[in-house]
């Protein structure tokens, strides 16, 4: 899931400042689960505004053209007036729901990973998209996304008692837990293989996916 | 299991020959002026055979630390370990300064991660580590001993400098640091400079569980100049803590309010508790030698290595 947190009340205030007509959208996907860009926050958030808002609509998923055609349609006349459209969903719904309106998008959210869930509300950054999965010589443990090194080659010299120096030893040293897993599997081999450096131009060319 | 690579730096060359070597530590700051660090260097070039020149340590953004490990070479006739870390630089940048350094005649270079930029003084500054420190061992080996690049793309001129790895044996578990130094020294690794060490004990394990590897070890110690310093240490250094004694021994000369008296004191609680450490090193080791890392204390040497070397 896109985990997602709702912008400071005082950031959405001064970026909706300059429009005078506003139109909310929400995501009945990820920011649903995340509860912040729910029907119920939607509500909320045009409460917030008061009359500024002249609609609101919920996109099943704000990250698909298709899906913003189908749900969007019956508020043509209303996005026609709007001045902006408040997205409440990932960086990728914003821009697919200013892609299909042509209007002024604003982001009501930050986005911040790909991630699990352990339970609403507690969320863990899980997937960088790198474009290149290495979780099978890894035990199934992202270094990429999940050592703040990004080392394919760790630990580093900043694990103390298998804590991370990133976050004042908070977080566990991921390369640690790597290493734990792989022997409990007995297979040591792959975190004593060396992994040569990434080409990572993989990722920059992979900008879009069409077939 | 140790490189085969030919022996390019004196500090290399002394290793080989069996001697118990002396490297020492020089951090060029945030400021434009080298004298400090020229200074350094002369007070400390009777006793080491090396010092390493700091990069940004502590993801701190100080002068480019090839310039002072070439500067130290041409004024002081000190040998440089130019230290790189990869967190500020791409391949790209790296290749750049091998090679500038390879020009400059450096010939020791210690390829280290380097500390995340968060610990810095530029919090918000982007860590690169295009390359982990593996890899970076790995461009060296291809840059000095086939003469590429990691893209295969050739380097006219040959790059003959010999490479160092930092470990550390405080790392706890231990095992994945052990298996993560075999990586590297079976890539082309010629020497390994520790991180601070405190605990003889844990030391000589360390020292006995490396042995398999055959790769040259200097144990880096770490004198301490002041309660302040110690203190510093023992709170924001990664990985290293200063055993509860020795930093109550350093409160204790704290208190002495003559200026003078205060620094012999001090002085006497480091020689007590670094010679009978280095002697028992060089006696019942294999070690290689010992780093000391006396920043700025460098009148500690003369004293601390009378009875020991």
């Amino acid at each position: 899931m896109i985990i997602t947190k709702q912008k400071s009340e005082e950031k959405i205030k001064e970026m909706t400042e300059p429009f005078k007509k506003l139109f909310i959208v929400g995501c009945g996907t990820c920011s649903t689960s995340c509860q912040t860009g729910g029907e119920k926050e939607v509500a909320e958030m045009v409460e917030k505004l008061g009359n500024r808002v002249i609609g609101s609509a919920m996109v099943e998923e704000p990250c698909d053209l298709r899906i913003n055609r189908r749900d969007l349609k019956p508020h043509r006349e209303t996005l026609k007036e709007a001045d902006a459209i408040l997205v409440m969903s990932c960086g990728s719904g914003v821009q697919t729901v200013g892609e299909y309106t042509g209007k002024i998008v604003l982001p009501a959210l930050d986005t911040l990973f790909i991630g699990e869930t352990e339970r609403i509300g507690k969320f863990y950054d899980r997937c960088k998209a790198c474009a290149e999965c290495i979780l099978d010589e890894t035990g199934g443990i992202c270094p990429i996304t999940r050592c703040p090194k990004s080392l394919l080659n760790g630990p580093c010299g900043g694990q103390v008692e298998g804590k991370c120096e990133v976050g004042e030893y908070k977080n566990d040293c991921i390369w640690v837990l790597i290493y734990e897993k792989l022997k409990e599997q007995d297979r040591l081999d792959l975190f004593t293989t060396f992994r040569p450096p990434r080409d990572n131009s993989k990722k920059v060319l992979t900008t879009e996916l069409i077939f | 299991m140790a490189s085969n690579r030919p022996a390019y730096s004196d500090l290399v060359k002394e290793i080989r020959k069996g001697h118990f070597v002396l490297t020492g530590e020089l951090e060029p700051e945030k400021t434009t002026g080298l004298e400090e660090v020229l200074n350094s260097a002369r007070a400390m070039k009777p006793y080491v055979i090396a010092a390493n020149v700091t990069d940004n340590p502590l993801a701190m953004a100080y002068m480019n630390s090839l310039v002072p490990s070439y500067i130290v070479q041409r004024e002081v006739g000190l040998e440089t370990v130019y230290q790189m870390v990869i967190r500020d630089r791409n391949r790209l940048a790296l290749v750049s300064d091998i090679l500038a350094a390879s020009y400059l005649g450096i010939k020791n270079i210690l390829a280290i991660s380097g500390d995340h930029t968060v610990l810095g003084d530029n919090k918000g500054a982007l860590s690169v580590y295009d390359l982990d420190s593996a890899q970076f061992v790995y461009l060296l080996h291809k840059m000095i001993d086939e003469g590429v690049d990691l893209a295969g793309n050739e380097i006219h001129g040959g790059v003959k400098i010999n490479v160092g790895i930092a470990a550390n044996p405080n790392a706890d578990p231990l095992e994945p640091e052990i298996l993560k130094i075999g990586r590297k020294v079976k890539i082309g690794t010629d020497f390994i400079q520790t991180q601070t060490m405190f605990d003889i004990d844990l030391t000589k394990e360390f020292l006995k569980e490396m042995e398999r590897f055959s790769c040259p070890i200097l144990v880096g110690i770490f004198p301490l100049k002041s309660f302040g310093i110690a203190d510093f240490f023992d709170k924001f250094i990664p990985g290293v803590s200063v055993p509860k004694e020795l930093l109550e021994s350093m409160r204790k000369c704290k208190e002495e309010s003559d200026k003078e008296k205060r620094k012999i004191l001090y002085d006497e609680v480091n020689i007590e508790y670094f010679s009978p450490f280095i002697k028992e090193i060089r006696k019942t080791t294999k070690a290689a030698g010992i780093h000391v890392m006396a920043v700025l204390y460098e009148r500690i040497l003369e004293p601390l290595l009378r009875e020991t070397v």
